[in-house]
């Protein structure tokens, strides 16, 4: 699997949204984004791709794109 | 009535992330402007958010002896038609982009403040109110049942004081919200503060957001509180290795913190000369019953501590006596002057006086050390506790049932992960997202598991300790 794969894969099972529905994905989109869902869906980024991710990241990510964003930049996942 | 506005006329109450601020003197005014508006004493629904329009607005109806009943303004729609319908309040407190939504009720809206309007609304008839009636809650995280906690004058006035006594509140501080107003541990946040002269800080974004943390850092916060989870989010954000000087206490209730994160909230707070205090409540004792002196946060760690100022608390075993032995287990019972009067469960029982006399049964089963400090060890009655919010799991089993034809259900588990027993696997989803739906919590606390049927004894009882196996 690609990364993005992986990626995309974590939005999909952890928000039960389709492809097309998660690259769109805003936190506060859809209900099960809110803060709870936040933290699961960084634990299981950080699960997947085997890093810790920073205060400022966690806080920073806050779209689907966003967090591509953020992975690649700051954690050398390419993409 | 329960706070004097007046005496610190030029504080700042309220204050928010877009710079609006509003001073005692200011509340004071919009107090009186709703009062001319409104008339009598009467019931007006207020749908919180954590906005200035909203607390200015609950502040205002409160100090002119107006009775509030506090309601999420995300309520769904369904739950709350309900709620108006059995309740026929006189009035509407909502924020002004949402009015839409009460089209039924009426359409006169005749006071606007802070993005927030109040509504008339057209019902002829008027339940009677208790004199002693302050307020009106749900059991923090309701599925929408009508039932509401009735807190009374005393009830509000007494626990504020208590909390600002072994809290030690002035007017220097600064607590941003963390917890929604209409959850009485939230609400109790705003009261006790309102009555020392202190600025809230009031923010609708989460801690997992930008802007709480700028907001926070910007506005130097000086407490905030949470519930289990927000402490598990907390960690995940290494809040350990954030920089706040002005942060001055953190308190925690809503559900029992498991011991290594309250231990390791308790070595952070020593370590950077702040306060960590674990406290216990319901909205049934107005908020507040218990809690941990930071002093004795790692000593006692796991404990929720001893009464507050004014309550005691004592353990009945299964025949009601009382237990004077420590750590034998038994029912948890409290006396104050923060018991609350009783519930109402329809417009008729608000006019219904004091059902308690002062003394709670908790339903929650504790034990208490060698030095009286108590700890939760279980509970009596069917619920968990959600992301800090009381969910009643036969309530759940009765809404599931009510929704899909022909289902079996039983809900069990534990704080923050209920398990659902469906007996037809092509349901799981529907269910789930319902639950999700009903409850206004995220569904991943909801896990569905179908099973070929929901074990009973022969009278027909469900057999929830055969159920334990698939969490435990």
């Amino acid at each position: 699997m690609t990364n993005y794969e992986k990626y995309l894969n974590v939005f999909t099972k952890m928000f039960s949204v389709t492809e097309e529905e998660a690259v769109q994905l805003e936190y506060q989109g859809i209900p099960d984004w809110d803060s709870v869902g936040h933290m699961e869906l960084v634990a299981a980024i950080e699960e997947t791709f085997d890093i810790m991710m920073d205060t400022d990241d966690i806080i920073d990510f806050n779209s689907f794109e966003k967090g591509k964003e953020l992975l690649s930049k700051n954690y050398t996942i390419e993409f | 009535m329960i706070w004097n506005f007046e005496k610190y006329r030029e504080n700042i109450a309220l204050k928010d992330e877009y710079g609006t601020t509003v001073s005692y003197r200011e509340l004071l005014k919009q107090a009186q402007s709703m009062k001319q508006v409104i008339g009598e004493r009467c019931l007006i629904f207020c749908l919180c958010t954590n906005s200035i329009g909203s607390v200015s607005g609950y502040a205002s109806l409160l100090s002119e002896g107006m009775v509030p009943v506090l309601l999420n303004a995300h309520l769904e729609q369904g739950l709350l038609d309900n709620l108006v319908n059995t309740y026929q309040p006189a009035f509407i407190w909502s924020p002004t982009e949402q009015l839409d939504k009460y089209g039924n009720y009426g359409s006169e809206c005749c006071f606007e403040k802070y993005g927030y309007s109040l509504l008339k609304t057209n019902f002829d008839k008027q339940f009677e109110l208790h004199d002693e009636l302050c307020l009106l809650l749900t059991t923090s995280g309701s599925t929408g049942s009508p039932k509401f906690v009735r807190q009374s004058y005393r009830n509000v006035v007494s626990n504020a004081q208590s909390i600002v006594q072994y809290l030690k509140l002035n007017e220097t501080e600064k607590p941003i919200t963390t917890l929604p107003m209409n959850y009485t541990y939230g609400l109790s946040i705003i009261n006790s503060h309102l009555m020392v002269g202190a600025t809230l800080l009031l923010t609708d974004k989460g801690l997992m957001q930008k802007e709480f943390w700028k907001f926070f850092k910007e506005e130097g916060a000086t407490s905030f509180g949470g519930v289990p989870y927000t402490y598990e989010m907390l960690k995940k954000l290494r809040f350990f290795n954030m920089d706040l000087p002005s942060l001055r206490y953190m308190t925690q209730a809503g559900g029992k913190l498991i011991p290594k994160l309250h231990r390791e909230f308790a070595e952070y707070a020593a370590q950077t000369n702040k306060k960590f205090i674990v406290m216990y409540g319901q909205c049934e004792a107005t908020a507040r019953m218990g809690y941990l002196p930071s002093g004795k946060s790692i000593e006692k760690c796991g404990s929720m501590g001893i009464a507050i100022p004014g309550g005691r608390f004592h353990l009945t075993d299964a025949n009601g006596n009382e237990i004077d032995e420590p750590d034998m287990t038994g029912e948890l019972i409290y006396e104050g002057d923060n018991v609350t009067l009783g519930y109402a469960e329809c417009g008729d029982d608000l006019k219904k006086g004091d059902e308690r006399g002062g003394v709670l049964e908790t339903g929650d089963m504790a034990q208490f050390d060698a030095d009286g400090y108590y700890y939760i060890v279980g509970r009596k009655k069917r619920f968990l506790k959600i992301y800090g919010n009381r969910v009643n799991l036969d309530e759940i089993d009765r809404l599931i049932k009510a929704e899909f034809d022909g289902i079996d259900v039983a809900s069990a588990g534990i704080d923050d992960h209920m398990y659902i027993f469906v007996t037809d696997d092509k349901l799981s989803d529907k269910v789930k997202q319902f639950v999700a739906l009903k409850t206004g919590l995220n569904s991943g606390a909801f896990h569905i598991v179908a099973i070929g049927s929901i074990p009973k004894n022969d009278s027909g009882k469900i057999l929830y300790k055969e159920l334990a196996k698939y969490y435990e």
